[in-house]
Parts: C-alpha cells; sequence; structure tokens
C-alpha cells in the first residue's frame, strides 16, 4: 500500500531530511510517526502525497510510483489520499458543508450525490447540527472535524495526519482520536505525526520513530519512548 | 469537465470579483483608465490618418485661366495637361459651375455671404482641376502646367495653384502623428497589462492559501484555474463597457461640436463608422488583459 525503499530527500538548502528510509505500511494499518522537531517526519509524510518528490529511492503509494508521477497526473493520487493537518487548512470563507463538499465539486461528483455523502460524514465527526458554520464559528475541535470529514468524503485509502491534536486541549485531542480510530476501523490506513505521549501510550498502535531522517524504531503496539 | 462544473466556475468567478471588492474595483479602474488612455489616442491617430488621406486625396492643382481664352484654346490646353504621364485627370470647371461649387462647400451659413454675386459678377474664373497620381509630384506638375504658357502667345493660364508650401508640410506633420501615436498606443496597450496582472497578482497573493487546500484535495490546475479566467475576463468586460461608453459618449459630443463649427477645416469620422470597431477593439482588450492578467499571476501559484 506505501512502500519506501531506501528514500533519500535533500532540500535545495542541503538539509539531509530523510537518508535511506525504507518502510512498508499495509491496508488498514494505524501508525503513529514519533521523534524529535526537525527529523524528518514532515518530509516523511510529503512524500506519500507528493507535495515533495525523493532525491532518491522508489516511493509507491497504491501502486503509484510517486517519484516517477507525472504533474499532470498527481491531482487524481491525491484523491485516494486524505489529508489532515495541525492548523485545519480550510477555506475561511465557506461553512463546514461547502468545505467538505469542496473535495467532491472537485472530482466532479453529482449533486445528489455530494449531498448525501458530505452529511454522512459530517454524521460521522459528529457535526450535523453545525454544518452551516464557517471555520471562525467553530471551536478549534470541531474545526478538526470538518478537517477529518473532508479528508474521508472522497472515501481514500490513506489518511495522512500532521499532527493533528498538536493545536488541540486534551479533552478535545481524545475525541478526535477516537474518530480517527473509527475510520481506521472502517477499513482506511492512518499515517499520523505526533508527538502527544499520552496517547502514544494509551492508544496502542504501530510505532516508527524518526531521528535525523533515519527510522531508530519500528514496534507493533509500541510506545512514545521519549520524554517530550 | 461537465456542465454543471461549468457553471460552478462561472458562479465562483463571479462570485470572487465580488468577494474581492476593493481589489476588483482597483483592477477595473487601471482597465478603465488604461483602456481610456489608449481609445483616445485610437480615435486621434484614426482621425489624424483620415485627415491625412482626405489631405491627399484633396491635393489638386488648379489652373485659373484667364477670362477671353476661346474654347478650342482651352480644350487644347487639357489635351495637353491630359498627355502628361504623372496626371490622373483633368476637369473643366466652368465659372458658373465654380460659383455654384463654392456656394454649396459653405453650405447653409455660407449662403448670404455669396447671395450678392450673380452671373455677371462672378468673381470666380474658369478652372482646370488637374488630379495627379502621386501627391508628391504636385509641384513638379505645377510647373509644368505653368510652363504650357509659353507655347502660346496670350498666357492664357493666369495662376496655377496647389497649395504650395502646406500641402509639404501636412504632409510631414500627419506624418509625424501617425508614427508617434503609433508608438503610444503599443506602449500604451503593453503598460495596461502589466498594471493588470500586477493587480490581480496581488488578489491571488491573498489567495495562495486557498490555491494550496484546493490542490491538497485534488484540484486539478484546470480546476483552480477557471474561475480565475472568469474573474479576470469579468473584471476586463466590467472595465471595457465602462470605457466604451465614456469613449462613445464623449465622441459624439465631439463629432458634434465640430461639425456645428464651420470655422474649423476639419470634419470628424462620424460615430457610425468608427463606434462598432472601436467598442469591439476595446472590449477584446478588456477580455484579453482581465484574462492575461489572471493567468500570468495564478501560474506560479499553481506549482504545490
Amino acid at each position: 500500500m506505501i512502500e519506501m525503499q531506501d528514500v533519500w530527500k535533500t532540500y535545495p538548502n542541503g538539509a539531509h531530511a530523510l537518508q535511506g528510509v525504507s518502510v512498508k505500511i499495509d491496508r488498514n494499518e494505524f501508525v503513529y510517526l514519533v521523534g524529535p522537531s526537525g527529523a524528518g517526519k514532515s518530509t516523511f509524510m510529503k512524500l506519500i502525497y507528493r507535495e515533495e518528490v525523493p532525491t532518491k529511492g522508489q516511493i509507491s503509494v497504491n501502486g503509484f510510483n510517486i517519484g516517477k508521477l507525472k504533474p499532470r497526473k498527481i491531482p487524481y493520487v491525491r484523491r485516494n489520499i486524505g489529508v489532515v493537518f495541525q492548523d485545519f487548512r480550510l477555506l475561511p470563507r465557506l461553512t463546514a458543508y461547502e468545505n467538505v463538499a469542496f473535495a467532491l465539486e472537485v472530482i466532479e461528483a453529482p449533486k445528489k450525490i455530494i449531498k448525501k455523502r458530505v452529511n454522512e460524514v459530517l454524521d460521522l465527526v459528529g457535526l450535523k447540527g453545525k454544518a452551516g458554520r464557517e471555520p471562525s464559528q467553530l471551536s478549534g475541535g470541531e474545526q478538526q472535524r470538518v478537517a477529518i470529514a473532508r479528508a474521508i468524503v472522497n472515501n481514500p485509502s490513506v489518511i495522512i495526519a500532521d499532527e493533528p491534536t498538536g493545536n488541540l486541549d486534551p479533552e478535545t485531542s481524545w475525541g478526535i482520536m477516537q474518530l480517527l480510530d473509527e475510520i481506521n476501523f472502517r477499513g482506511t490506513t492512518i499515517v499520523m505525526a505526533t508527538h502527544n505521549k499520552d496517547i502514544v501510550n494509551s492508544m496502542r498502535k504501530r510505532v516508527i520513530a524518526i531521528e535525523e531522517g533515519s527510522i531508530v524504531r519500528d514496534q507493533l503496539r509500541g510506545e512514545y519512548g521519549y520524554d517530550f | 469537465m461537465t456542465f454543471r462544473t461549468f457553471l460552478r466556475h462561472l458562479r465562483e468567478g463571479t462570485k470572487n470579483v465580488f468577494r474581492n471588492g476593493w481589489m476588483s474595483i482597483a483592477s477595473i479602474t487601471s482597465i478603465i483608465v488604461s483602456l481610456l488612455i489608449l481609445g483616445v489616442f485610437i480615435l486621434l491617430v484614426l482621425n489624424v490618418n483620415a485627415f491625412a488621406d482626405d489631405a491627399d486625396n484633396q491635393v489638386q492643382i488648379s489652373a485659373f485661366l484667364n477670362s477671353k481664352v476661346p474654347q478650342a484654346e482651352v480644350d487644347k490646353i487639357r489635351n495637353e495637361i491630359a498627355m502628361m504621364p504623372e496626371v490622373s485627370k483633368v476637369d473643366f470647371v466652368s465659372r458658373n459651375q465654380g460659383l455654384k461649387d463654392f456656394k454649396s462647400k459653405l453650405g447653409d451659413n455660407g449662403k448670404d455671404l455669396l447671395d450678392g454675386y450673380t452671373e455677371e459678377t462672378n468673381p470666380i474664373p474658369d478652372t482646370l482641376k488637374v488630379e495627379v497620381i502621386e501627391p508628391t509630384t504636385v509641384a513638379f506638375v505645377a510647373s509644368k502646367i505653368e510652363a504650357l504658357n509659353k507655347k502660346y502667345t496670350d498666357a492664357p493660364i493666369f495662376k496655377v495653384n496647389y497649395g504650395q508650401g502646406t500641402i509639404e508640410k501636412l504632409f510631414k506633420i500627419t506624418r509625424t502623428i501617425r508614427n508617434v501615436g503609433f508608438i503610444f498606443v503599443v506602449g500604451l496597450g503593453i503598460m495596461a497589462m502589466f498594471l493588470i496582472s500586477n493587480t490581480i497578482r496581488v488578489t491571488i497573493l491573498a489567495r495562495r492559501r486557498e490555491i494550496g487546500i484546493m490542490k491538497l484535495v485534488g484540484a486539478t490546475n484546470f480546476f483552480i484555474r477557471w474561475p480565475f479566467f472568469v474573474e479576470g475576463g469579468l473584471i476586463g468586460l466590467i472595465g471595457s463597457l465602462v470605457t466604451s461608453a465614456v469613449l462613445i459618449f464623449g465622441y459624439r459630443q465631439m463629432v458634434e461640436s465640430v461639425s456645428q463649427d464651420i470655422s474649423l477645416p476639419i470634419h470628424l469620422i462620424p460615430m457610425s463608422d468608427i463606434g462598432l470597431p472601436i467598442v469591439s477593439l476595446m472590449i477584446g482588450l478588456g477580455l484579453l488583459i482581465g484574462i492575461w492578467g489572471s493567468t500570468v499571476s495564478i501560474r506560479k501559484f499553481l506549482k504545490v
């Protein structure tokens, strides 16, 4: 499903973000990416949704060779990958409903299906009553739920989440984690970078630790393993 | 692209014009200003051109004859002039015809001035009107006609007139205006484009985050671009419509006031000849500038 073979990434400024990473993530897995800031977690994820290309090595996602992908094809690969960020990245002038519907408008889904599907996922993330609100009228946790709804509305096979609880208080974070767990249970692979020790240690999943651009630990049902 | 998606792009583009209220007004204003200057120049150049062409065609040599020249001699002179290789046409205008022509040229306003003249007191001589193939040869042809006098004992031609001096000056002036005007028009067109692409770039800069988000959810470049196309085109269209209205109104006023003033030796190209081409040109340019501006400005934000 996601496979990296000896992947290197060096940025134009000379920073070696990844140095020889090889990893395989199967369908339906839930993976935590842990490690110090600047260790390469974000680069790892950006390579998966093709915001960056590897300097060396091969990445395949859903059978696509990401490094060799033609720019024209990028949108189609991304439709099969949901992304969730620490800062939510919602379109500020659209309502919750419109933000989620946007991901379907992009793939030119029929209006009826859009309506049905958007209401479905808004219900799933627990925001049915707040569909008409704009991001500024929602709390942080609610905005993240909208972002998750947008990420899953296309039925992607993978969700990439870059510190999805980074801006949320502990209680709200748990709500988001339960939601991601539910989505994973329904069959979506989840790759999540996090600095949240409590979450990793209590909701045990596969843990991949990255330090200085290399994978230093890869454990099933692992623990956080850092003091920060 | 489905029709429904196309409608969505139209709707989004239109919405964006209103959402970016002040920036849109700034863009529209810069289009209006540039197109207006451009339009005024184009009108000026067109009229100067028409005036110059007119002047070219009016370059005519008038050979005034003495009053007592017999008809046979007149015909002979006429033939001799017609034989000259530079000459395209020779017309004999009798003194009565000349008076009539002059009256009609002055029109209603001049009627009173000439009412006192009858056929007997007519001050206008019989005239041979000579047209040349190449306007620049008039001076040469005029001297050749004058030289004909030597062949006849009674010197039947008393004066040859071709607007000496003024013709040459007019040629020079119109040529300069044409060239300078052309350079100005091209320069202003380019300037307008940069002005607009800059204004649209500012509005896009504010939206680069949005474009990034659209790309992340899998929007194709075309999907992102279309509403900007529509927005740019709409801004161009609004700008050019306002410009056209101002130009048409202003030009009509001018044509009217010029035609009422007989002391001016010019007449402007009538509205009916120039209106449609100018309006289509303005709308075409407006659309082009608007769409081009938005296309150029968005290009670099699509590489996410």
